[in-house]
């Protein structure tokens, strides 16, 4: 069942592969989870594993993660994310990782594909004003990348 | 999980020289509210082994040279005036409890005054000399010099009177939530001291060590520098250092620390 159901979404996957990107704005959330893929193409989770690390999500700031003992300096400040793919459904991982506010109402998780509504944004790191239109700190693909990081997280 | 980071002992005492005591933890000020729980902390606690026992010598206390620089330049001519800070203020130890009570509203002004806009102010208006930067090493060695005076003594800043709307002021910065991460001072040092965030430590952000001097910069750092930093973290377009904004940060800041001792110029990693 579960072979039959991957190759499926593969194959799906492929069929899509040139649809549209959900853009940040289109998001639609269903009781904080996003249903649909935000591109259409599978994530591949040996991706969303560089997306934990700095320089992209850097999920690893705030948690601990097991299977990424390899990497240094855990944080402390959110949940153990071991066994997440088994707690959580795949639409509910996206939409989490997407934006954590609309399934913890003021979480100090940051939302991740969100481009409105801050407060003083910068231009990245630089502590300056934006220099054009505002880009989600990680891109359609990387947070299906993550997403299917997260899946492999099982108890 | 903090691999690799070696963690500090958080029951450590902070004496000075081996003979000046230092208040490094107290009860907190009414105003928290509860909000740090029943002990405020100064930030040399969380900090690890080596990084404290800088702080316990002044011979080990990479700052001090700064200061001894900060001496010399007291005592120097400057500007069209033909003064020196020491032509008007004949020993720096006038200055003790000063710090303690920065920043403060300027009565003849009106303006929240810091120990920088203190210090510009002789320059420019009794010496005719030119500002110094922020956080320029002139600046930021006289700023330790002149709280230096004060160390040990708590941290004493009032938040009444005319003082209360920059205070309402800076209480509010603290708690927005800033940038495309969306965090607050709070989110970090309210919520989360005492966690890890990556390799660093979460201390309560308490600012009665500055300017501290930090190992990794191998310099010293004013405050506005650190809240600075601290907001370009959260992927925001930061406040200037000397804005007015950042002076009623430091001393909404200030308060939530008052009762710790003053460590000018402590230091961090
Ligand atoms: C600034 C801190 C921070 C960062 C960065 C962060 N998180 Fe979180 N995360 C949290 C907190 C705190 C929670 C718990 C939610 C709550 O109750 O507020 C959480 C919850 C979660 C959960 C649900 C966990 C569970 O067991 O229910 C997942 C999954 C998750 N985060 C994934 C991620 C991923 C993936 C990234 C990076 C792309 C990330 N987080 C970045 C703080 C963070
Ligand atoms: C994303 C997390 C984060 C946010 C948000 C944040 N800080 Fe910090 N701050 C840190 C870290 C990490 C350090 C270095 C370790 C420590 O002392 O906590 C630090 C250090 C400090 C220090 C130095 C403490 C010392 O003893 O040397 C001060 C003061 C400070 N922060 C104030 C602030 C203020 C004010 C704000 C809001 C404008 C703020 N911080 C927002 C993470 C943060
Ligand atoms: C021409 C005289 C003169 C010179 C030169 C001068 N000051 Fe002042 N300073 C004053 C006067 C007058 C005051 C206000 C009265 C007071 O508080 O002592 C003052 C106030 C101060 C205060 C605040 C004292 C307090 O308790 O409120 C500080 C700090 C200070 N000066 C530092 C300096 C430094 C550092 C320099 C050199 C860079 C300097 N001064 C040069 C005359 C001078």
């Amino acid at each position: 069942m579960k072979i039959w159901l991957s190759a499926a979404i593969a194959l799906a996957g492929v069929s899509v592969a040139a649809a549209e990107v959900i853009e940040p704005t289109d998001v639609r959330f269903e009781n904080g989870a996003i249903m649909e893929s935000l591109t259409g193409v599978p994530g591949d989770p040996a991706e969303g594993r560089k997306v934990m690390n700095r320089g992209a999500g850097n999920c690893i700031a705030c948690h601990e993660v097991s299977a990424l003992s390899d990497l240094p300096f855990h944080g402390e400040v959110g949940p153990l994310l071991d066994g997440v793919g088994s707690r959580w459904t795949e639409a509910e991982l996206r939409g989490l990782v997407a934006n954590p506010k609309m399934m913890f109402e003021g979480t100090i998780m940051p939302a991740f594909y969100k481009t409105e509504g801050f407060i003083r944004p910068g231009e990245g790191y630089t502590a300056k004003a934006p220099e054009g239109p505002l880009k989600p700190i990680l891109s359609a693909q990387q947070i299906e990348d993550v997403v299917a990081f997260l899946m492999t997280l099982t108890d | 999980m903090a691999t690799g980071a070696a963690m500090a002992d958080e029951d450590a005492e902070l004496v000075i020289n081996g003979e000046i005591e230092m208040i490094e933890r107290t009860t907190p000020p009414a105003h928290l509210d509860g909000a740090l729980g029943d002990t405020i902390m100064s930030g040399w606690i969380f900090r690890e082994d080596e990084t404290q026992a800088f702080q316990m010598d002044d011979f080990e206390n990479p700052a001090m040279i700064y200061v001894d620089k900060a001496m010399d330049m007291f005592e120097t001519v400057d500007g069209a005036a033909g003064q020196a800070c020491s032509s008007c203020h004949t020993d720096v130890a006038e200055f003790e409890g000063l710090r303690t009570q920065l920043p403060r509203v300027n009565e003849a002004t009106g303006k929240l005054e810091t120990m920088e806009d203190i210090i510009n102010g002789c320059r420019t208006g009794r010496m005719q000399a030119d500002a110094w930067k922020w956080s320029s090493e002139e600046m930021q060695s006289m700023v330790s010099l002149i709280g230096l005076q004060s160390r040990g003594m708590p941290m004493d800043v009032a938040i009444d009177g005319p003082a209360q709307s920059f205070w309402e002021e800076g209480k509010e910065m603290y708690y927005t939530r800033y940038g495309q991460l969306e965090l607050s001072c709070a989110n970090c040092h309210e919520d989360n001291w005492g966690n890890m965030i990556r390799a660093d430590h979460l201390s309560q952000g308490m600012t009665n060590g500055f300017p501290t001097y930090r190992l990794s910069a191998t310099r010293l750092i004013s405050q506005h520098n650190r809240f600075r930093g601290c907001i370009r973290d959260t992927m925001a377009e930061s406040f200037a250092e000397g804005s007015d904004e950042f002076r009623a940060l430091e001393l909404y800041v200030a308060s939530r620390g008052n009762g710790l001792s003053v460590e000018t110029p402590a230091v961090r990693q």
